[in-house]
């Protein structure tokens, strides 16, 4: 036991769970910024899965950095005007266009990696670059919390200052205003001469490149290459997250490092006799109580008024 | 004499479905006045206004703005040109600011990229200064009371530079310290030279607050006159004017037992304001209670509670005999018990759109023995239940299976019409039956709905339409403000103008009168 | 001479169903035509590529019989979709539910030893079905409850169905002696047994016949079916009928549920000896697939699940014997799946046409008009 406590309670795993949280952060600030537009879906784990690919199939054909970069974004951000093309011209049926979106995703992604390496699992014969890591000065030479803190790939970093730059879009930029008016009331956006759909794709492409970085991640900065559905999920979490933190920046960080941290542990604790299986399916069970709790507490809420009318009106009739 | 700011000359505005919403419209409104456009729901008020606001495009007329023609082809025209529109239902933002609100679209920016929030803060302070508005700019709106959220929304358009400010039914939503407050701060922009037109129903209001009034009845504008000429009954005669007097033969009545009895019926809208104030009154087997009113006093919220469908209310009804309480009742007791009812909102509660005639017509009855067989439904008897009834009710479609959202309108109320009305309901409540389809249609259900009543059922028949109520009613109560205003044991004693003068708020009975005309008989 | 007009005219009715039916056919031949592109780019003999991606799934009596098994599990997954999504609730925990349903067969198969087979297969199913059932039930509960959309906590469930499944199988059932990770053997009784000999098609087909005309009589034949459609189509004025609406939500996400977790049942027993599943298997996002493509209706869905079948099957043959990797299928199924829910595909010219039915049918009337004023 006492084994757990320690491993639980050092530097490396401090580190792991900010490493663990970073994909999850790109991935739950896309989805609060569509969210606050009004064009949250479910294609987010497919988001996820072109960036990483077409990041790591881009870099290694050309062995820049940059172009890899710019591929992921841009496969990200397409999956995701795709999705707001078929919802808002076709007017297609929004959860059913995600889940064909990430299928094309999982099987479009292994289709095309076997194309161009002959490999199904895993893109090792692609020597993709990889975004470096980076030791902090000054940082790194304090104990524990140096250990814990620096050394991360530098995406990581970018995850964590991510959250401010999100707030100071959607709360301190006129963009943001409007996204948000558009989210919340698209009528009275229309009314005052805001073009609605433009604002959903530009939500949407935001989203996307957000996202997109989540993938970038996983497959450029973890790793240095594409497995198949290596997102695994982590797409419909990241929902999850900006679900349970009801599309507030702070709150979102913060569900999103909760849930870095519960798969840190899976991860940690399949060292013991205790079944991994257990801590890996213990952030999908929190989602689900999380949502439970949530969803119960804003019937509470509208409970609360529809009832006040009546109880006034019995003190009145008393009187 | 002061020039005419605004002259919208013989607006003609036909929509696709072929209804004339405008024929020859006209309307001049002077600068710095308060004019007040006044006329019953679908008298095409609001459609007129929608063409000044680039809404709609009519088919015919011209609008002049300072004597200069104009072509309003969007509302940002509109706004460019100076109009500005607050509409009865609130386009804000409730997670954001009353500042906020104001300046979306228009944002003040702080360097390049940022948003303001201090200058616009300071904008809408001033802004509500200037006008004398009491609000607080850092409030979200979500806090805000409904008179508050107003108050945002004319601020939204003066803040645009509004010099025109059309007010689509205003008070429909506000306690009356609210309306007055409303009333104090319009007084005060016109004195600063604003020029407001005032759609309403409340007559009262409309003596108080405006200026000059034009009046309009069935898609035409039929007069204009000052308001120092006129009283609220004048108006309100011009307003209901019958065109189309309508003949329904109807046997004497031959009440039987009570089959509704409403007892002090009391339902919020909100915190502050009743939607229904202890309202009561019953209904009989063999006869027609028609409600008059304009809609939004009260009259859907009463339907909703005798037929189940809304149970948050104080008081008591108790339906069909021997009585229930419909509190205690499922919806389904409810038409079990008797209870049919034909819902204003058609396309919510009346059908449903995917589903084929038939199945529209077996909605309340699909689950009765007479309809199952080997524990599956009888579809040979479905079928022939549904041919008969689309002969007997004249319905006009391709058949039993076709989609019933292809129907027209009257076709579609039809069918509803076919399933309410062969429910073998001893109480049928009728809301708004015949809004919005054709004459022939109309007519067909008012004769249904007089011979149910003669063979035995209670009728509740709310309506707006004056021509309705009065003829097909063998009793008639007025609603006003979820208050009734007036009951009259016999319909065919009241005079449309009389009618007009309660409907409208003008004049209202005693409690004591109102008992004793409901129960006298 | 008047009769024969009137009757070259098209409905409304009937254009809609031709467009409906239209738009399915037309976004099937899209993506093959994306297919065939495919396999011409990539393949370095595309003749054969093409040849063994359509035609491959009927030269042998094997390959059409792995065509069928394959349609088995489609046809459960497909009928559970059906009431689920007639309800119009997007609970996509039939793919969780299937697993589990995996598992429910998996501990009867192995830990009862009946003896006897029937009642060995019915105790597999059950236990398979319910365990599909509470999969499915978690969302359902969470909706009329607490208001919880079903979209993200189905998704979380899958998860959770997937792990529970996966960790029962490791650590409880885990035969160290089959050299991967997977359950004991099922008993000799609880197998499947194979009906077309040569084939894969083992008696799960049957089973899935039985479901579908089930699903149907249910559905489209009973009152509770036709509540369940009403209650998905305007759920305000099913109240307004009086109909039980969240009960009737809940019963057709239960029912669902337990057709995925049968189906999940039938699947392991009838096409593999033990549970090895490592993951989940996408066999009930197939049945949203195979259900949008039937309109939800259990009558189209075998039409649809054959078709999907015939696809994985085409593709299997051709990844076997050429350099096109599978996933194909995924490409296909998506741009299907994308293009049958996109309403305004196709929607020009159904409204040209819906307008010209109504301009003729105006003039007919018109003409019949006149011809009775001469009369």
């Amino acid at each position: 036991m006492s084994t757990i406590l320690e491993s639980i309670f050092s530097a490396s795993f401090l580190f792991s769970v900010i490493r663990i949280t970073t994909p999850l952060m790109f991935g739950a600030m896309g989805a609060l910024i569509c969210k606050q537009g009004g064009v949250l879906h479910i294609a987010f784990e497919a988001s996820m899965l072109f960036a990483a690919f077409f990041g790591v199939a881009a870099s290694a054909l050309t062995q820049s950095l940059f172009v890899g970069l710019l591929a992921g974004l841009l496969g990200g951000i397409i999956t995701m005007l795709l999705y707001g093309y078929f919802t808002i011209k076709l007017n297609a049926a929004a959860v059913l266009t995600g889940i064909a979106l990430n299928t094309l995703a999982s099987g479009g992604t292994v289709f095309l990696m076997y194309i161009l390496c002959g490999e199904k699992g895993a893109s090792n014969s692609l020597p993709s670059l990889v975004f470096p890591s980076v030791e902090i000065p000054l940082l790194k030479d304090i104990p524990i919390l140096g250990e814990a803190l620096s050394g991360h790939n530098i995406l990581t970093y970018v995850a964590f200052i991510l959250p401010i730059f999100v707030y100071i879009l959607i709360f301190r930029t006129p963009l943001g205003l409007r996204i948000r008016t558009v989210g919340e009331n698209e009528n009275a956006a229309a009314s005052v001469g805001i073009n609605v759909n433009r604002i959903k794709y530009i939500t949407l492409t935001i989203g996307g490149a957000i996202t997109a970085l989540g993938g970038i991640f996983m497959s450029m900065g973890y790793l240095s290459w594409f497995a198949r559905d290596m997102v695994a999920g982590r797409g419909f979490m990241a929902i999850a997250a900006q679900n349970l933190g009801n599309a507030s920046v702070l709150p979102t960080f913060l569900t999103s490092i909760g849930f870095g941290l519960a798969n840190a542990l899976a991860v940690t604790l399949q060292t013991l006799s205790l079944p991994a299986e257990i801590f890996q399916a213990l952030p999908y069970v929190i989602t689900l109580i999380g949502l439970a709790v949530y969803s119960s507490s804003m019937g509470k809420k509208e409970r609360l008024i529809s009832t006040q009318g009546r109880k006034k009106r019995r003190a009145s009739k008393v009187n | 004499m002061e020039k005419n700011i605004l002259v919208m000359e013989n607006i003609r505005k036909v929509y696709s479905n072929g209804f004339i919403a405008n024929e020859n419209v006209t309307l001049a409104v002077d600068e710095g006045e308060i004019h007040a456009l006044v006329g019953e729901n679908g008298a095409g008020k609001s459609t007129l206004m929608k063409v000044l606001f680039g809404v709609e495009k009519p088919e015919d007329g011209r609008i002049l703005l300072h004597g200069k023609e104009v072509q309003i082809d969007n509302p940002n025209v509109a706004i460019q040109l100076g109009i500005g529109m607050v509409y009865q239902h609130f386009m804000l933002v409730p997670s954001l600011t009353v500042a906020e609100n104001l300046i979306i679209g228009m944002e003040p920016r702080k360097g390049r990229i940022f948003y303001d929030g201090h200058k616009a803060v300071e904008l809408a302070m001033e802004t509500a200064k200037k006008y004398n508005f009491d609000i607080d700019p850092k409030a979200p709106v979500s806090t805000l009371s409904v008179g508050q959220k107003q108050k945002v929304e004319i601020l939204k358009v003066l803040i645009r530079g509004a010099r025109i400010i059309i007010l689509d039914e205003p008070t429909a939503v506000l306690t009356p310290q609210e309306t007055r407050e409303l009333f104090i701060e319009l007084k005060g922009l016109k004195q600063q030279g604003y020029t407001i037109i005032f759609i309403s129903h409340k007559l009262n209001e409309v003596t108080e607050l405006c200026d000059r009034v034009t009046v309009m009845r069935a898609g035409k504008s039929v007069c204009v006159r000052n308001i120092c000429d006129v009283s609220e009954a004048d108006i309100s005669r011009m307003m209901v004017g019958r065109d189309v007097i309508l003949e329904i033969d109807k046997a004497p009545k031959h009440v039987q037992e009570v089959v509704l009895d409403v007892k002090g019926i009391t339902k919020y809208l909100n915190q502050d304001k009743k939607i229904l104030d202890d309202v009561s009154f019953r209904v009989r087997r063999g006869e027609i209670l028609g409600v008059a009113g304009v809609e939004g006093n009260g009259q859907k919220e009463i339907s909703e509670i005798i037929t189940g469908l809304d149970r948050n209310f104080v008081g008591e009804a108790y339906v069909c005999h021997p009585p229930k309480n419909v509190r205690d009742c499922t919806v389904r007791e409810l038409r079990e018990s008797g209870v049919a009812h034909i819902s204003e909102d058609r396309m919510t509660y009346g059908i449903v759109g995917d589903g084929s005639i038939s199945d529209n017509i077996i909605a309340d009855r699909y689950y009765k023995p007479e309809f199952q067989k080997h524990h599956l439904l009888d579809f040979q008897k479905i079928h022939t239940l549904s041919d008969e009834l689309i002969k007997e009710y004249k319905v006009k479609c391709d058949g039993r299976d076709q989609p019933i959202r292809m129907l027209s309108g009257g076709n579609m109320q039809k069918v509803v019409t076919a399933r309410e009305f062969t429910a073998n309901a001893s109480l049928i409540v009728a809301n708004q039956p015949t809004r919005g389809i054709d004459i022939g249609a109309s007519d067909f259900i008012r004769r249904r709905l007089v011979q149910l009543r003669t063979e035995g059922a209670g009728v509740l028949l709310i309506s707006a339409d004056l021509n309705e109520v009065l003829e097909v009613s063998d009793s008639l109560m007025v609603m006003h403000n979820g208050r009734i205003a007036a009951y009259f044991e016999n319909a065919k004693s009241v005079s449309e103008d009389e009618l007009g003068e309660y409907m409208l708020g003008v004049k209202h009975m005693s409690d004591e009168e109102i008992q004793e005309a409901m129960y006298r008989a | 001479m008047h009769k024969a007009t009137t009757k070259k005219l098209r409905t409304p009715k009937e254009i809609e169903k031709m467009f409906n039916t239209i738009r399915v056919l037309l976004a099937v031949v899209i993506a093959m035509l994306f297919a065939f592109m495919v396999i011409l780019m990539i393949s370095d003999d595309p003749g054969t590529a093409m040849y063994s991606f359509v035609v491959g799934p009927f030269t042998t009596l094997r390959r059409f019989g792995e065509t069928i098994s394959k349609m088995i599990p489609l046809l459960f997954t497909g009928a559970a979709v059906c009431f689920i999504f007639s309800a119009n609730q997007t609970n996509m925990a039939v793919e969780g539910g299937f697993t589990v349903g995996a598992l429910g067969a998996t501990i009867v198969a192995v830990y009862c030893d009946i003896g006897n087979s029937v009642p060995h297969i019915a105790l597999c199913c059950l236990l398979g079905g319910i365990f599909g059932m509470l999969a499915c039930f978690v969302p359902a509960y969470m909706y009329v409850r607490f208001n919880s959309k079903p979209i993200v906590s189905s998704l979380m469930m899958n998860y959770v169905c997937m792990y529970i499944a996966i960790g029962l199988i490791n650590h409880a059932m885990r035969d160290n002696t089959a050299g991967f990770s997977a359950s004991y053997k099922f008993a000799e009784t609880a197998m499947l047994p194979v009906i077309v000999p040569g084939t894969p098609i083992h008696f799960g087909l049957i089973l899935s016949i039985i479901v579908i005309v089930f699903s149907y009589f249910y559905l489209y034949r009973s009152k509770s079916g036709y509540e369940i459609r009403i209650i998905g189509q305007n759920s305000e004025f099913a109240r307004y009928c009086g109909m039980p609406v969240k009960a009737t939500i809940m019963k057709a996400q239960l029912i669902g549920g337990f057709l995925a977790g049968v189906g999940g049942a039938v699947e392991v027993l009838g096409m593999y000896t033990r549970f090895q599943y490592s993951s989940n298997t996408n066999l009930g996002f197939d049945g949203i697939m195979v259900g949008i493509m039937a309109a939800y209706n259990p009558k189209l869905v075998p039409i649809a699940a054959f078709f999907y079948a015939y696809i994985k099957e085409g593709a299997a043959i051709l990844a076997r014997s050429s350099d096109i990797p599978i996933e194909l299928v995924n490409i296909i199924q998506a741009i299907i799946m994308m293009l049958v829910v996109a309403e305004r595909f196709f929607y020009k010219r159904k409204h040209i046409m819906m307008v010209r039915a109504a301009e003729q049918q105006l003039m007919a009337q018109n003409a019949q008009e006149t011809e009775a004023a001469k009369a």
